[in-house]
Formats: C-alpha cells, structure tokens, sequence
C-alpha cells in the first residue's frame, strides 16, 4: 500500500476514535460540538504560545543586534588607536554574533510561518464550528430519516478529522515551540556568561583597554610636563611659592602656559 | 473524490485525477523507505501541488470526510513515520 493511503487509513482511525464515545449519533453531534470547541480555544492558545515565543526571539535579536553595533564602534577605534589585537578581538566576537542572529532569523522565520498557518487553521476550524452548530441541531430534529443518519455521521466523522488535523498542527507547533525555547534559554545563558558578549560583559574590558588607549598619550603628556616642572623648579625658589599656579595648570591647557611661566622667571 | 491536506484544508478531486495521485504516491513511498528526506520533500511537495492544481479547494464551513489525507507540505520524513505510528514504514 501507498504512503497516501496508509497515513489517510492511521490518520482517520486516530480522529474518529475521540467521537466512539457515544452510541447515539444525537448524543455524539452534541459531544462533537464541544470538543471541537475546546479544540479552538486550545488552538488560539497555542497561537498565543508562539506568539510569545516569537517575541522572545525578536528581543535577543535586538539584544545581539546592539552588541553587534558596539563592537563594530570598538573595532574601529582600535584601529584608530593602531591597537589590531583589540581590533580583531572585537571583530571576531561581532563575527560569533553575526552567526546567531543568522540562526535566530532562521527561527523567527519559522516561527512566523507557523504562526500564520496556525491563524489560518483556527479560522477554518471556526467556520466549521458556526456551521456545526447550525446544522446540528437540524440534524437532530431530522434524526429518525436514514438518510439524516448518514448525514449525521458524515457531520461526524468530518469534524472528527478536521479536530485530528488541528490537533497535529497544534502538536506541531508545540514541539517547534519547545525546541525554540530551549535554544532560547541557551542563547540566554550564553549571553550572560559573556561568552557570546552581550554588551554587558566582557566587552567592557575591550571598551577599558580602548579608554586606556585613549587615557595614556595624554597621561604621558602630563607625566613629562611634571617632570619638566621639576627639574625647572628645583632651581628657582619662586616656583616654590607659587603652589597654587601649579595645581591650577594640571588641565590640557598645560603647554599654552608654559610661556607665561618662562616670562616670570 | 475529497482529499485533505494537513493543515491546509480540503479539496475536491476529479477521479480521473487519481492514477495521476498514484503515480506520485508511488515517488513519495519510494523516497521514505530509502528515508532520503531531500527525495521525500521534493515528491510531496509535487503531490500536493498535483492537488491544489487539479483539484478544487472546499469552504472553510464544509464539514464532511476525506477519502484521503496528506500529510503538509513541510512535514519531515520523521513526522510522517510519528503519524503512522510504531508499525514502522513496511510496505503492507
């Protein structure tokens, strides 16, 4: 036997085995109406349990997304400062971002694409349960007529696949949800570990060596200008007895000073 | 004749149509015993298409069975095998 025939045969025998329950068809039209009901309420919360996990996926994207940015700000002020360690070292944490958020955009893309069918199919499933819940209750004044009955067990047995299919697409959905979550709580533990360096971790000590970077020429500046004060004020008392003017001087304007201080002399 | 798609809905199925569905039956049942997924997609993918071209989709508010049921379209070779449950995939 065929795939075809073998998955409808398996398919059919599982969604009419939930509506044996009753032997009057009366009774099994009424126990029809609520479960496919209870199955629509379901599939709306299962569409709202990968909405959320979608959600979920966009924040990390975004969270990677402005880790990425950061680092690529880093890398070239490392350039700028001819620091290529620094430089490369921020470029290959942007590159390890760039590879998950590839992976996420495959996983919100699916999600996506889950979440649409499963609008749709909650959709049909409520066309079907306005027209159930008309035609059954016709169905049931109509009983007695043998032709009604086959009718009736039509109705039946078609809201018994429809709820089948809607139950594998909710299946579906759910293990894709379990899995997305589960890489999800991963990507979450990465991040926090800094081993993926969200912008909170280990960047940091990336941004302190690039600020020390930027720190030391002028550290270096100001450490010779001292020195040189030294030296000069060793030999004259007057330098002495103006402690106030030196501390004064400490700021960037150190070298424009210094002519004034050659004058007084 | 009425086939169901998974997830996708209803259509209905002039008879003629029907050695056509065989034939492609025949590639899909081929590519799961080999379990050559590519093979699966790719004939699945052709069937289901052979029924939304030949066939014509039901309203959403029909309630009635199916003479058969596909599974949709991006169903795996693995999901299929869950459907059918413990017997495996031996031709029967």
């Amino acid at each position: 036997m065929g795939l075809m025939r073998r998955f409808s045969n398996i398919f059919k025998a599982k969604a009419s085995k939930t509506l044996d329950k009753y032997e009057d068809p009366r009774e099994t039209l009424d126990y029809s109406y609520e479960r496919t009901l209870e199955m629509l309420q379901k599939m709306r919360r299962a569409v709202a349990d990968v909405a959320t996990s979608r959600k979920r996926i966009e924040l990390q994207a975004q969270q990677l997304q402005r880790s990425a940015a950061k680092l690529e700000g880093q890398a070239s002020q490392a350039v700028a400062q001819n620091r290529e360690d620094l430089a490369r070292e921020a470029l290959t944490r942007r590159q390890s971002i760039a590879t998950q958020l590839t992976d996420l955009q495959g996983q919100h893309d699916q999600l996506k694409a889950e979440e649409a069918r499963m609008v749709e199919a909650s959709q049909r499933l409520q066309a079907k349960v306005d027209s159930f819940r008309v035609r059954k209750e016709t169905m049931k004044a109509n009983y007695t007529a043998a032709e009604a009955q086959t009718r009736v067990n039509e109705a039946i047995s078609g809201i018994g696949e429809e709820m089948g299919d809607v139950g594998l697409a909710m299946q579906r959905a759910e293990d894709k949800v379990a899995q997305m979550q589960a890489r999800s709580g991963a990507l979450d533990e990465l991040m926090a570990s800094g081993a993926l360096d969200d912008a909170s971790m280990s960047s940091d000590r990336l941004q302190a060596e690039l600020d020390r970077g930027f720190a030391e020429p002028a550290v270096e500046a100001e450490l010779a200008r001292l020195k040189g004060e030294l030296t000069g004020g060793s030999t004259t008392a007057k330098q002495l007895d103006a402690p106030d003017e030196a501390a004064a001087r400490s700021g960037a304007q150190a070298p424009a000073e210094a002519p004034a201080e050659e004058d007084r002399r | 004749m009425i086939v169901r798609i998974s997830g996708e809905g209803q259509f209905e199925v002039p008879e003629s149509h029907v050695d056509e569905l065989n034939r492609l039956d025949g590639d899909l049942t081929k590519a799961v015993d080999s379990d050559d997924e590519a093979q699966f997609t790719a004939a699945l993918q052709a069937l289901l298409t052979s029924i939304r071209t030949a066939g014509q989709e039901l309203p959403a508010d029909y309630i009635g069975p199916s003479d058969l049921v596909l599974p949709s379209p991006d169903a795996t070779i693995h999901e299929v095998r869950e459907v059918l449950g413990d017997e495996g995939l031996i031709p029967g």
